[in-house]
């Protein structure tokens, strides 16, 4: 478990992190969600106390991590930025961080075959590609067989094999009752992976939800009406807290409501429905929503 | 039913628990000791390649200068005025260059972890933080001293063995101040290592530390041997003449500090710069 509690980090005067409170529970994945620059990496980095916050507490597992005796049981982690050294071969920087713990070689050889490094194992780190630089990571993360797991964009550079093998890898966590925080820019990977999600914008948090409540918020998801009689079908399923809007033509996009009760109003009434589907907004759509206020950088206009 | 083996975790024992409230994963993960850090320091030191060529090349400039410095030039004979110490540091100068290479080793100890970004695996696992720096002092001083002692002493019958040979004066190490020059070449040089390894965590980057550490080891001495000696009074407190006192190296021989007195002065600096690093590795963001 994770608990963030009112978390702020400033970098001279641009405040990365403001006010930030959130709670990561285990057995579940929860994905970490937030535009560039919205605080994810900083906030990573004080969950593992590589960075002092200005104020505010973070406890992993119910501790203060750094005060944790035995750290890698607690909370393994992958940082965005780097964190190898390529001088030393795979199997020696695992086996660095390994000797912290007093992790032996069959734990080194284990994840070292989980990452599917075998092969290169033995090669200086310096050479790998980012793809494999990320297994060397992940394999770093999963060394101590840790209570919580937190990744920074773990399928970044990954081949699809990888995106699986991460993909299966973080439920399998969950599943056994472990925590795990994951960011990702890739939305339709993390609507596959995790059930929890946390969004940040500019530092704060944005919401804090299921993924299905999140996304059921959005709009896009609705009812998608076809009639001949758009104008009273409007004005017949008028209520509050229902929203229909038409653009003029046969069609009405509905939310609010489900398809079945459009359904019965309109055989009520006698109006003839052409079309009444019900429609589902992306992870993807959802997040665009609600971070568009949010957004440190936006892609310039084309002209 | 069996055991079900997940990818990379122990295997779940015997029947699923019954829908654990507080679930409670297995580990291998044990305490962080410092012994434990030692030995995942000594793991990262004798892996990297610059720290194997850098030793060898020190062991061959110990040595070998020594015995250039023994079979060249006028042969060494014991007077009055040169004593049996000062023909021994002579033989040792390969150590005022060794150090610069095994500066290189101390300064990367720290300056190349953070240049490529493994000290935020290494402080992750080890949140504590100051173990590490203990660690990488313990290691490279374990390294160094054992190394550059073996060295010193080769030298020293190498050098001997070469200048009676040529008819010079047969030294031995019961000569007064003989076996504190050699041991103390050693010494000097272990602790010069551990001030290098201060500046590679304090500077955190390669480039500021080595250049800082060669400016007061090789710059500065020689830049003050040009001032005029008016100004000159705190000479034999700069880090390389009061270690070099110990052996026979001080740059400022006629007022230099006796060779105890200085070698304190040396490890005072290592002290003070040991302690400055410490602070700040346990203050500042990773």
């Amino acid at each position: 478990m994770i608990e963030i509690d009112g978390l702020t980090k400033r970098y001279g005067d641009k405040t990365a992190v403001d006010g930030l409170s959130f709670v990561v529970e285990p057995g579940v994945v929860t994905g970490f969600l937030g535009p560039n620059g919205a605080g994810k990496s900083t906030t990573m980095r004080m969950i593992a106390g590589l960075d002092r916050p200005d104020s505010g507490t973070v406890r992993v597992n119910g501790k203060h991590y750094p005060h944790a005796p035995a750290p890698m049981a607690e909370l393994g982690i992958l940082l965005d930025a780097r964190s190898v050294h390529p001088g030393l071969s795979a199997r020696n920087n695992l086996l660095a961080l390994a000797r912290t713990a007093g992790i032996g070689r069959r734990r080194v050889d284990e994840v070292i075959e989980l990452a599917g490094l075998a092969e290169v194992a033995g090669t200086r780190a310096g050479g790998f590609s980012l793809g494999m630089g990320q297994r060397l990571g992940v394999a770093a993360a999963l060394l101590g067989q840790p209570q919580t797991v937190v990744l920074d964009e773990p399928v970044n550079g990954l081949d699809p094999d990888g995106v699986r093998w991460i993909r299966l890898l973080l439920k399998s966590l969950a599943a056994e009752g472990r925590t795990v925080l994951v960011s990702s820019h890739l939305m339709s990977e993390m609507a596959q992976t995790a059930t929890q999600l946390v969004v940040l914008g500019r530092g704060k948090l944005i919401t804090e939800a299921s993924v299905e409540d999140f996304t059921a918020h959005a709009t896009g998801t609705g009812v998608l009406v076809r009639t001949p009689e758009p104008v009273r079908l409007g004005q017949l399923l008028a209520a509050p807290g229902i929203t229909v809007m038409n653009d003029g033509t046969d069609l009405l996009r509905v939310s609010g409501t489900t398809a079945e009760q459009i359904g019965a109003a309109a055989w009520r009434a006698h109006l003839p429905l052409y079309e009444l589907t019900p429609t589902h907004a992306s992870l993807e759509e959802a997040f665009m929503q609600v971070t568009k206020d949010s957004t440190e950088y936006h892609a310039g206009a084309t002209r | 039913m069996s055991a079900i083996t997940r990818p990379g975790l122990a295997p779940t024992q015997g029947a699923p628990a019954p829908a654990p409230m507080t679930p409670a994963p297995t580990t291998v993960a044990g305490r962080v000791t410092l012994a434990r850090v030692v030995r995942a320091e000594w793991t990262k030191l004798r892996a990297l390649r610059s720290t194997r060529w850098c030793t060898l090349v020190a062991v061959v400039l110990i040595v070998g200068v020594g015995a250039l410095v023994a079979g060249s030039g006028a042969v060494y004979h014991v007077s009055p005025g040169n004593s049996a110490a000062a023909g021994i540091s002579g033989a040792l100068l390969g150590v005022l260059i060794a150090q610069l290479v095994l500066g290189v080793v101390a300064v990367l100890a720290f300056s190349g972890e953070y240049g490529t970004g493994m000290i935020r695996a290494t402080l992750a696992a080890v949140p504590a933080r100051l173990p590490v720096l203990w660690a990488k002092l313990i290691v490279l001083a374990g390294l160094v001293l054992p190394v550059s002692m073996v060295c010193a002493f080769v030298d020293f019958f190498a050098a001997t063995a070469i200048e009676s040979s040529r008819g010079g004066s047969a030294i031995s190490l019961t000569d007064p101040g003989v076996l504190r020059t050699v041991a103390g070449s050693s010494l000097y040089l272990t602790v010069v290592v551990i001030i290098a390894l201060a500046l590679g965590a304090l500077l955190r980057k390669t480039a500021a530390g080595l250049s800082v550490f060669a400016a007061v080891f090789f710059v500065i001495p020689i830049v003050v041997g040009t001032l005029p000696h008016s100004i000159t009074g705190w000479t034999p407190y700069l880090p390389s003449n009061a270690g070099g006192a110990l052996w026979g190296q001080s740059a400022t021989s006629a007022q230099a500090l006796s060779p105890w007195t200085g070698f304190a002065v040396l490890c005072g600096y290592a002290v003070v710069l040991t302690a400055l690093a410490a602070w700040q590795l346990r203050r500042r963001d990773a």
